[in-house]
């Protein structure tokens, strides 16, 4: 295998409620290898942003974050505000869901590109901003010297979100996070955003979390899937395997709840996701799964080898294959 | 602190099992110092009612025979007396009867043109609208002070008005000064919510079956707006306590002359008091001005951050 | 930009005269300005009144009136003072340079801890110095402003006298008696007790703004932008945090320029300083129509000469805002 860019284990994130704590991430482990494309599912809530700010270093201060991130080989967790600083921007980066608020309102394009530049390389005033022109142009801005002297609000979302890019691979950071990049933007925008994602991965070797509740945006542009819920891993593996034997009932749900033309009826998953202020006892998906047993209860599932995937279900072994 | 900070709503998980006037109700109730306002005001609204029970003295009844003037504060005066030997502690709940008297009346009139004018002006638009918020935006970039002395001597040279609103130096007159002079604020506070809220779909339906103009104000709007209308108030009320004792602080407020006293009065005497070093006389009614105006404002804030749940978005 | 600079200038001219229109019935009604005369110079003859009641413009039509007052206004045909016996301007000046003068220091010395409180408030929100700040500013508005000077008068001035034998500031004028020339100890001297009790006012109020436009821009997503930069947190709060925060509080400068002047009022007053608001006072008092109209032009003319600014600075601050 690859060198290992990023190594999560056992993440844990905590925010302090008035109603008690709230535990977001209950223990998360992921890989993400040199030049990989690795999908991140799950509903809203399920933690999968929380788990990448927390590696950022981008929670707030209530949050608690416990367990282990290595980028590069380096553990993340325990370093001080300025040994972050010199990594975030540097090593990675991100790229937020909405590029409408993620810019500046009162800064110029160019500037804000720069300033990225600046941070982390000695570059004069003027080399940062051939520099940034270069980058507009690289993320598909045309005319990128005059949209450099703009401001935000004179350009449309995707072209917004296309500066965020630019922004996010100033310092070719080893690893890029894309916190769904395309959430807000129109659906024709969205194919347009992931290509220059896709040709910055496959030119600068990046490697890249794609996190979004996306099925199709993963089957046609990540190698690997990692899908959470309640803030756990529920199933990895390739995106071959996974959408074409999904083993964990919850993977099953998704796919089943995915539009395919020729399919007649979509089948949502029942129930809603847990409240994480007091979340079901041994795995969380119980409440809504269709399989679950009493044996569910007792024990919350680790992550465990199911052909060819990694699948956090203890009756795996005993549910009905789905050919998809 | 919880709130949103930086995408993550844990409010929302934790309070969306509640009806908003509940949520309001809880966040109001969180708020220590409103509580505690509540309380005081409470009573102190308690404790100026029973003045005949309360107050050791009348008005203007001396303390004892001469000498008794500016006595310090003891046994048979507990907050001192005046120049005339009157005792302080008794005219002060006397004078602050008089003030949350003039607070609430004034407070009402002003809320009730206010929201009306308001209202109308958010929902109509146009016109009278824009010549609406002109004139109130003038008039409230104007010093307080002036303003507010120049519409007093306009109320009372108006001859007519003169049996609505009595003598120029009666507590009657200061009511109606405060009335008239406090709906701008209302009304921009009103027009801000109706505005927001005639675009929503419930007003649109009401539109959309044939309700008609009035109907939707008196139903929808205001009914809708209760929240930034009980905020007004507070600050209506605050305003006119403060502008009286401002009023008469400079001698342009009610006169001493029918018995009545105000806080306003007190106040004013506590001016003369000072150099000539009667402490009792400045700092007690200032005391009282003071704990009354930060009470008034510790609900008004409150229910502001209780009922408007943009505001509660971290801007706590 | 310049043109619509012109265009909100030119603009101001017609309101100007519309409100010094109002401005002239109200104190007509208000002040009765001929019976003031009558009453203030009960022995003055026919023709003595006939000659004041021309001279200002005090014709029983208002509009006929109130263009022979703006003429003589304008041609600097200036009458005197209701008693004949002091020349407006003069006194206006005087007036003027002194309560600039407080008004100034009070409103730097008030807008600078103002914002430093504010921010200080912002960082931490619910923190033990956010609670500090936000309850003393909030008393700070709520207690008006001549209790505030009440009080200090009687600790400063009164007993600091009876403590320790001579009084620590003066409580009223600008100099002492008699003192002439100019000695900038003494101004100051004279100047502390009424600065504290103005500058009270402006700090709380600045303070609360500051607060909440901070943590609004705080909570932002182009803040979280600037954060995942890995730039210094410094340059986070004052190149992004800042610099967007002081936006909304250039409208409320002008906007409470009002409030400010109305508590410069009365706070000369207290303190017997010979500024505008004493002026006011006075001259309102008396009935006094020669002086008091001047004394309303200048009001007015800052007040919409306030708005103008801060309508520039807004849209000078803020690239979003287009002057067209």
């Amino acid at each position: 295998m690859k060198n290992k860019v990023l190594e999560i284990r056992n993440l844990h994130v905590t925010f302090d409620t008035p109603s008690g704590p709230l535990e977001a991430v209950r223990g998360v482990d992921l890989d993400v290898a040199e030049g990989e494309l690795v999908g991140v599912v799950g509903e809203s809530g399920s933690g999968k942003s929380v788990t990448f700010l927390a590696a950022m270093g981008l929670l707030p201060s209530m949050a608690r974050v416990t367990g282990s991130v290595l980028l590069e080989g380096e553990q993340l967790i325990g370093y001080t505000p300025k040994q972050m600083r010199s990594v975030r921007g540097r090593l990675m980066s991100m790229i937020f869901q909405d590029p409408l608020s993620a810019l500046n309102p009162v800064h110029r394009i160019g500037a804000q590109v720069a300033e990225m530049l600046q941070s982390h390389q000695h570059l004069t005033n003027k080399q940062a901003n051939i520099r940034a022109v270069e980058l507009l142009d690289i993320v598909g801005i045309p005319q990128p010297e005059e949209r450099a002297r703009q401001f935000p609000h004179e350009f449309s979302g995707g072209m917004r979100q296309r500066v965020v890019i630019a922004i996010a691979i100033a310092n070719s950071p080893k690893l890029l996070i894309a916190d769904e990049p395309t959430t807000a933007l129109d659906v024709t925008v969205q194919a347009q955003i992931f290509e220059v994602i896709e040709r910055i991965q496959s030119h600068f070797k990046t490697a890249v979390v794609l996190i979004t509740h996306d099925l199709g945006v993963i089957a046609r542009f990540a190698d690997r899937v990692d899908v959470m819920y309640a803030g756990r891993n529920v199933e990895q593996g390739t995106v071959d395997n996974l959408f074409e034997h999904p083993s964990h009932p919850y993977t099953r749900g998704l796919l089943a709840s995915l539009p395919r033309p020729g399919k007649a009826r979509l089948l949502p998953i029942r129930g809603f996701p847990p409240n994480m202020v007091a979340p079901p006892t041994g795995c969380a998906f119980r409440t809504r799964c269709d399989f679950a047993e009493v044996i569910c209860e007792e024990n919350i599932p680790e992550l465990q080898p199911f052909g060819d995937l990694l699948t956090a279900c203890v009756r795996a072994n005993e549910l009905p294959k789905v050919w998809a | 602190m919880p709130g949103s900070t930086q995408g993550f709503d844990l409010n929302d998980k934790i309070e969306s099992t509640y009806s908003p006037r509940q949520m309001a109700l809880r966040r109001f109730m969180a708020n220590k110092a409103a509580v505690v306002s509540c309380f005081i005001l409470g009573a102190l609204t308690l404790f100026v009612v029973l003045a005949p029970f309360t107050a050791r003295y009348g008005v203007n009844e001396a303390v004892q025979v001469p000498p008794n003037s500016f006595l310090t504060p003891r046994t048979q005066a507990w907050l001192g007396t005046d120049d005339i030997g009157r005792d302080l502690y008794s005219r002060l709940i006397y004078g602050v009867r008089v003030s949350l008297l003039i607070g609430l009346a004034s407070g009402l009139i002003s809320v009730t043109l206010g929201a009306l004018v308001g209202a109308v002006a958010g929902f109509r638009g146009g016109k009278f609208d824009d010549i609406m918020m002109r004139v109130t935006d003038l008039f409230l970039a104007f010093p307080f002070l002036v303003s507010l002395l120049v519409v007093r001597n306009v109320l009372g040279a108006l001859t007519w008005l003169r049996p609505i609103t009595g003598d120029m130096s009666s507590v009657r007159f200061i009511i109606f000064l405060f009335g008239i002079f406090g709906w701008m604020g209302v009304a921009r506070i009103v027009r801000g919510q109706v505005l927001s809220l005639k675009e929503r779909e419930f007003v649109e339906a009401a539109r959309a079956v044939g309700a008609s103009r009035r109907y939707i104000i008196i139903r929808h709007l205001l009914p809708n707006s209760v929240g930034p209308i009980m905020v007004a108030l507070t600050f209506s009320i605050v305003g006119a306590i403060i502008g009286e004792s401002t009023l008469a602080f400079f001698g342009y407020g009610p006169q001493a002359g029918d018995g009545a006293t105000s806080l306003g009065i007190l106040v004013g005497t506590a001016k003369g008091a000072v150099l000539t070093g009667f402490w009792w006389l400045a700092v007690f009614p200032c005391m009282a001005l003071t704990v009354i105006a930060l009470s008034i404002n510790f609900i008004g804030d409150a229910l502001r951050d209780a009922t408007d749940p943009r505001l509660d978005r971290g801007a706590k | 930009m310049f043109r619509y600079i012109f265009r909100r200038a030119a603009w101001s001219v017609p309101t100007l005269m519309l409100v010094t229109f109002m401005v002239y019935i109200a104190l007509r009604i208000g002040t009765n300005p001929v019976e003031s005369y009558k009453r203030i110079n009960p022995r003055a003859t026919k023709e003595k009144i006939q000659e004041y009641i021309d001279i200002n413009g005090l014709d029983p039509n208002y509009v006929k009136g109130y263009f022979t007052w703006l003429k003589n206004f304008l041609t600097g045909n200036w009458p005197r003072s209701i008693k004949g016996s002091r020349e407006v301007w003069p006194a206006l000046k005087d007036a003027m340079a002194n309560t600039l003068r407080l008004g100034t220091v009070a409103s730097v010395v008030g807008i600078f801890f103002g914002l430093i409180t504010g921010v200080f408030a912002a960082l931490k929100p619910g923190g033990r110095r956010d609670i500090f700040f936000t309850t003393s500013a909030f008393v700070g508005i709520s207690v008006p402003p001549f209790i505030s000077a009440i009080l200090l008068q009687l600790l400063f001035a009164v007993y600091w006298q009876r403590w320790f034998g001579s009084s620590l500031f003066p409580t009223s004028g600008v100099y002492p008696a008699g003192h002439v020339g100019f000695n900038l100890f003494l101004m100051l001297k004279f100047m502390a007790l009424p600065t504290i009790v103005v500058a009270i006012q402006i700090v709380a109020i600045y303070s609360r703004y500051m607060r909440s436009s901070l943590i609004e821009v705080l909570n932002s997503d182009y803040m979280r932008t600037a954060r995942s930069k890995g730039i210094s947190e410094r340059r986070i709060l004052f190149n992004h945090g800042m610099r967007n925060a002081l936006i909304p509080l250039v409208t409320i400068a002008a906007l409470d320029f009002g409030s400010i002047v109305g508590g410069l009022i009365i706070t000369e007053n207290i303190f017997s300083y010979p500024g505008m608001g004493l002026y006011f006072l006075k001259s309102f008092g008396e009935g006094d129509f020669p002086l008091l109209m001047p004394w309303m032009v200048v009001i007015v003319s800052s007040v919409l000469a306030f708005n103008l600014l801060a309508d520039i600075a807004y849209a000078w601050l803020d690239p979003r805002i287009r002057l067209e």
